[in-house]
């Protein structure tokens, strides 16, 4: 089957998870990826949404972090305060996922601003639940598409902290936590370089090459020395997820007025 | 024992120009008609506080009801941006508002707090990001056992929350089930609380022994708003309008639409 560079970061995302993983979703494309695992190789996952639902099995993709599909079929939904307390600072989730308006070659995040915080060009919507996952799970995935206005060499506003300034910069500030290991594109893979820190390129997309993924980031990009290529999307990720898509695109359709 | 007032009578009476006010709820049981009726009352100079503005403090921001608001996500939930929000604080329109702008994890944790009675609230948090040097509310303390630095936040107090929820009994006791956010917290900080109702019912049907229930002690009065949180939801009642939300980014982006569509809908005045 043919696909799109967008079906192509949501399956290379959901590959990354495991049925032993606990994962605090945001929504959007790690929503999307999250919810593909579990209906294909991962059916044991457990998903967790801000809201406060814990093990959580929509059949349509929530528009919101607390859609009713999310609680009514959860195994548990506990209050906010709790979720953030017992469950997120408590330790007990292995893979938050993130995603911004910026990114930069330590995985910093921005989601508050674009331009100065006193007179924004731009005032995104904010931090949320992200500052707090970026430090409390055992590691972070950032799900983007590339571009060089969201690849930027330096985050306007450093709202979720990634490797800071790089190097040893989180252990410094008391970080026990592995911070962002996977940058999972519409073109390619990062990871984190193991002494700098700098992300690096791991994996081309299939038909993706250096100049592309290039042309898509704001700094000089590196490449790993064994450049991996993703294998394409299956049929069966293909339609597991282009169902799951018709599906929801149907239900949020709906006016409940 | 709460007072029970209509929605109208309850708003005159409980919200005042210029005071600290919380309509909370965690994308489900928003008190959408309550702040309607904020807006029909014309209220102004209000600090709103509210984790995730949401569609309804977009609507007051956008009414020139708000002076500052204290938040922790003002985006609208998998649709975009709050446009009226972003052109108060972009552009100053219809008036310029002050932000003082917190993570989730702080904004439960100062309300916990709050309904705990403690000054202040202290979390692991805040790590790295440049919120702190934006906030002057966001500071630290020292822990007294390990050394560890840790993030404190003052606990929210507000001078009035405001919640939906699914039903109230006739005493006044209240029953809220689904996501319940930081309900419980909130009407337990604040100095007041006012609670906006689907049902009013002769017996609670509380599910369990553990359902979450604010006892009518707690509350200072309750209004009869059926389908009070449209487009928001209630669960057990009806779902939440996701054609709206994203319907709403047209209608937000532009002064003009924005205008209309309040004067249609919030305040019955044809088009």
């Amino acid at each position: 089957m043919t696909y799109t560079t967008q079906e192509m970061m949501a399956v290379a995302a959901a590959r990354t998870l495991t049925n032993d993983d606990v994962c605090f979703v945001g929504i959007g494309a790690p929503s999307q990826a999250c919810n593909l695992a579990r209906l294909t190789h991962a059916p044991n996952i457990t998903l967790i949404y801000e809201s406060g639902t814990i093990g959580t099995r929509p059949d349509v993709l929530p528009l919101s972090i607390g859609d009713p599909e999310l609680c009514e079929t959860a195994r548990c939904t506990v209050s906010v305060p709790e979720m953030f307390q017992y469950w997120l600072q408590g330790g007990r989730i292995s893979v938050g996922f993130l995603g911004g308006a910026q990114l930069d070659k330590f995985g910093n995040i921005n989601s508050s601003v674009i331009g100065s915080y006193a007179k924004p060009k731009v005032r995104l919507p904010g931090g949320g639940g992200a500052p707090e996952i970026a430090s409390h799970c055992r590691q972070t995935y950032v799900v983007m598409a590339q571009s060089r206005r969201s690849f930027v060499e330096k985050v306007d506003f450093i709202t979720s902290f990634g490797y800071g300034e790089g190097g040893d910069h989180r252990e410094r500030l008391g970080l026990r936590t592995l911070g962002p290991t996977l940058v999972i594109t519409d073109l390619c893979i990062m990871r984190p370089d193991p002494q700098t820190k700098e992300l690096t390129v791991t994996a081309l997309h299939p038909g993706v090459t250096r100049e592309q993924v290039q042309a898509n980031t704001g700094w000089q990009v590196r490449f790993a020395e064994m450049l991996e290529t993703t294998p394409p999307p299956t049929d069966e990720e293909l339609s597991v997820l282009r169902d799951l898509q018709a599906r929801t695109a149907r239900a949020h359709a709906q006016s409940k007025s | 024992m709460p007072r029970f007032l209509s929605l109208a009578d309850a708003i005159a009476e409980y919200v005042h120009d210029g005071m600290s006010l919380a309509l909370e709820g965690f994308t489900h049981l928003i008190p959408f008609a309550a702040g309607h009726e904020i807006i029909r009352q014309g209220r102004r100079d209000l600090t709103l506080i509210r984790m995730t503005p949401d569609l309804i403090y977009d609507q007051m921001i956008g009414t020139g009801c708000v002076r500052k608001l204290i938040f922790s996500w003002g985006g609208n939930p998998g649709v975009g941006s709050l446009h009226r929000l972003r052109d108060a604080v972009e552009n100053g329109w219809p008036n310029p508002i002050e932000l003082e702008e917190h993570s989730h994890a702080a904004m439960a944790n100062a309300y916990h707090a709050g309904a705990a009675g403690l000054p202040c609230a202290i979390f692991r948090g805040y790590l790295g990001s440049d919120l702190v040097h934006h906030n002057p509310n966001i500071r630290s303390v020292t822990c007294p056992f390990t050394g560890e630095q840790l993030a404190a936040v003052p606990a929210l107090r507000p001078d009035l929350a405001i919640i939906h929820a699914q039903r109230a009994d006739r005493e006044g006791n209240v029953l809220l089930e689904g996501i319940i956010g930081v309900q419980k917290e909130v009407v337990l900080a604040a100095r007041q609380a006012l609670v906006t109702v689907e049902e009013i019912v002769d017996d609670l049907r509380a599910p369990s022994v553990n359902s979450c229930i604010l006892p009518h002690w707690t509350i200072s009065a309750i209004a009869h708003a059926p389908h009070g949180a449209h487009p928001s939801y209630a669960q057990g009642y009806y779902g939440r309008d996701n054609a709206f939300y994203t319907a709403w980014d047209a209608i937000a982006r532009d002064r003009e639409s924005f205008n209309a569509w309040i004067d249609q809908h919030v305040r019955g005045r044809s088009a």
